[in-house]
């Protein structure tokens, strides 16, 4: 981290309505001993400043591979990085991103305890980027870590910057590691999966926190999550992944209304729900994910689709566009090719793939 | 909330286990000590499942724990079929331990890495293979049924070690190592937490296969209030070592009486639904439990709280007209019966 220097960063762009971030065909592969590791498989998407772009999908479906790889996190000489990503107009694949960070993107991790150094007082923790990115000597440094505090709402800020992680809670680390990630009042800032290890009411503290921060600094964001709940109330678009692919692609209001892709409508029916009664059985998605160093030919999801055909185990469904909904399917749900499909499948009681397809139509 | 009470325990020939007035204290520092669980009491009947619901460090693992004394409760009692466990000592308590079973949050870490799913499931059963009651009873295909029920292929799957799983597979086999000495009781501490909604969906489908099949009686615990939802009968609610409500699942949920319940509803962020509740605001960081505040131990966060909240501790209150709801609180949302 100490070979950053302040005077490498990038000037802002000057076309004030041109998109924050412009991803076009972004792929990253990982030789592996076996073959290509394709984690992130072909995704393109757009995001603006002020915007939030919600990533959900299941574990191994390359939401955080690809927020990590924009961000020029994942460093290693077997990755495959092509595609383009504009970033404020300037090209990024390829170029060193670290001149960015701090000031330009910034990001949020998971586990607050891991992320953050347990043996360095939080004061210094913060101070940091704002004496590397920002160049501040230690005094202003402090003060504005004072601030920074104050902003995320910790109370008694000037006593907790002499506390080490460890004193703090798990919400109060988190808004530690959140007020570490805005010091250097970054355009764009990835939060992956930030409240998961949370309880439910330091989520939505945390969740309302980051809301209010990125309407006052106008500031773009991912939330890379696998909770549909929190998609759903907080984010502007969506993006669905599995297995590496985009699967469904739309502002969030309009997924939810009228969800195309069979996997987002797996995933949606697959979590419990308040508002059914005790003992509901749930709709689990059988198998597991895809290998994606060989998956199958056609479509990722096929193997524990219920609606699976013959065409989708042969050939790759490409996303295609309905006005500003894009999905990945040849029988989309809510289409008439959709419901025929659910009815081969559970007339000869399994699907072109061999899934076993019950009379109500349920797997798994 | 935060009340004691014992109202609300029932007398059925039916219960299973009755814990009452449970006290957990843990020392820190010097005179100082942890109040994890204060008298708390509940019962869970025969073939029902409690759900034990609330933040972490609301002391919902350690009164789970405490059931089976580990560590033996500071006070209190925990009655298993009338017998209290926690006047039991040395091989009397070992005895009773295959009686309730345990299944842990992080399947890969609950699992020895070095040996094979086979043995693992068969340990309980080589501890106890000597001992009268246990003698006889169990074979290798009793092993391989389990196996095989909790969906697993027992030929293949029983030769291969757990780092050969998902942590979904992992969970399955923590599943029959706890149910292969048939024990009555099992207690779920955050058995999906640690995994994919697609995959926690197929363990909450198996436990609730296996509580049918196998007669269980179940204590669930878990920070997700949906999931505590789709899996209790009755459920729980805890804040800082203090009971808050207890009662039918389907009741609680769509009448909460607590003030503290009604802010963890309606924190939940749901993908399906809006919830009826208003939104209450949660105020505040969790008091510590080393010094707990006075009377209900939610004042200091309950938008609700009066001068009484503060000096008097709540007793648990049953709401008029309705047969399984208790809640503990000095101004319920609910009208409750007088005592």
């Amino acid at each position: 981290m100490s070979e950053i220097t302040v005077e490498a960063v990038p000037e802002r762009g000057a076309d004030p309505n041109a998109a924050l971030l412009d991803v076009k065909d972004y792929r990253v592969g990982f030789k592996t001993e076996h073959g290509l590791a394709r984690a992130v498989d072909g995704v393109t998407f757009r995001l603006d400043k002020g915007k939030t772009l919600g990533i959900v999908g299941e574990s191994g479906s390359g939401k955080s591979v690809l927020n990590r790889s924009i961000m020029g996190l994942v460093v290693s000489s077997n990755q495959i990085e092509e595609g383009s990503i504009h970033f404020d107009g300037t090209e990024i694949v390829g170029t060193d991103r670290q001149p960015f960070w701090g000031k330009r993107m910034s990001m949020i991790f998971q586990d607050p305890m891991t992320s953050l150094n347990p043996v360095m007082k939080v004061g210094r923790q913060i101070g940091e980027p704002l004496k590397l990115h920002l160049g501040m000597d230690k005094k202003r440094a402090r003060a504005r870590a004072t601030e920074l505090l104050t902003q995320v709402g910790i109370p008694e800020p000037g006593r907790r910057l002499d506390q080490y992680p460890h004193e703090l809670s798990g919400g109060m680390r988190q808004r530690v590691m959140i007020a570490i990630a805005l010091a250097g009042e970054p355009d764009f800032l990835v939060a992956d999966e930030p409240t998961t290890a949370l309880d439910v009411t330091v989520q939505k503290y945390i969740l309302d926190l980051l809301n209010e921060l990125q309407r006052d600094r106008h500031m773009a964001m991912t939330l890379i999550t696998h909770d549909l709940g929190v998609a759903r109330g907080r984010t502007d678009d969506l993006l669905v992944m599995y297995g590496g692919r985009v699967m469904e692609q739309a502002p969030t209001d309009v997924l939810f209304s009228a969800m195309r892709h069979p996997y987002s409508e797996a995933l949606l029916e697959s979590i419990p729900t308040l508002d059914h009664p005790k003992h509901t059985r749930l709709n689990p998605i059988p198998g597991a994910p895809p290998d994606i160093v060989a998956p199958p030919p056609g479509c990722r999801f096929a193997p524990r689709c219920r609606y699976a055909q013959e065409r989708c185990a042969t050939e790759l469904p490409e996303l295609e566009s309905d006005g500003n909904h894009h999905y990945a399917c040849f029988f989309p749900v809510g289409t008439d090719a959709n419901a025929e499909a659910l009815d081969r499948n559970i007339e000869r009681g399994h699907t072109a793939v061999g899934l076993p397809v019950s009379k109500e139509g349920r797997v798994g | 909330m935060a009340g004691s009470g014992t109202a609300h325990l029932r007398d059925d020939p039916n219960i299973l286990l009755r814990v009452e007035n449970l006290v957990v204290e843990f020392p820190a520092g010097r005179k100082g000590k942890v109040h994890a669980v204060s008298d708390v009491s509940f019962d869970v009947k025969e073939g029902e499942t409690l759900g034990l619901v609330g933040e972490s460090g609301c002391g919902k693992s350690t009164t789970a724990k405490a059931v089976i004394q580990i560590p033996t409760p500071t006070s209190g009692h925990v009655y298993y079929n009338g017998t209290d466990l926690a006047a039991l000592r040395g091989e009397d308590m070992r005895r009773m331990r295959p009686e309730v079973q345990m299944i842990f949050q992080d399947p890969i870490s609950s699992l020895n890495p070095r040996r094979k799913v086979r043995d693992i499931v068969s340990e309980g059963v080589r501890v106890w293979g000597s001992s009268k009651a246990a003698a006889g009873s169990f074979t290798q295909d009793r092993i391989n049924e389990l196996i095989e029920a909790v969906g697993l292929d027992p030929v293949a799957a029983g030769e291969r070690r757990p780092h050969e799983f998902s942590g979904g597979q992992c969970q399955r086999i923590s599943v029959a190592r706890a149910l292969v000495l048939d024990p009555k009781i099992v207690i779920c501490d955050e058995p999906v937490s640690a995994l994919d909604v697609s995959v926690q969906a197929q363990i909450l489908n198996l436990l609730e296969d296996m509580k049918q099949r196998y007669g269980l009686t179940l204590l669930f615990i878990s920070h997700d209030l949906s999931v505590v939802k789709n899996v209790s009968d009755r459920v729980m609610v805890m804040y800082l070592g203090k009971m808050c409500e207890i009662g039918d699942g389907d009741h609680i949920y769509e009448r909460p009486a607590h003030p503290y319940t009604r802010a963890l509803l309606s924190a939940v962020p749901d993908a399906s639904v809006e919830i009826e509740v208003d939104d209450e605001v949660l105020a505040g960081e969790l008091p510590s439990p080393i010094n707990p505040p006075s009377g209900c131990r939610f004042h200091t966060r309950c938008s609700s709280a009066q001068e009484v909240c503060r000096t008097t501790e709540p007793q648990v209150r049953q709401l008029v007209g309705v047969e399984d709801h208790w809640v503990a609180c000095h101004f319920p949302h609910e009208t409750v019966v007088e005592i």
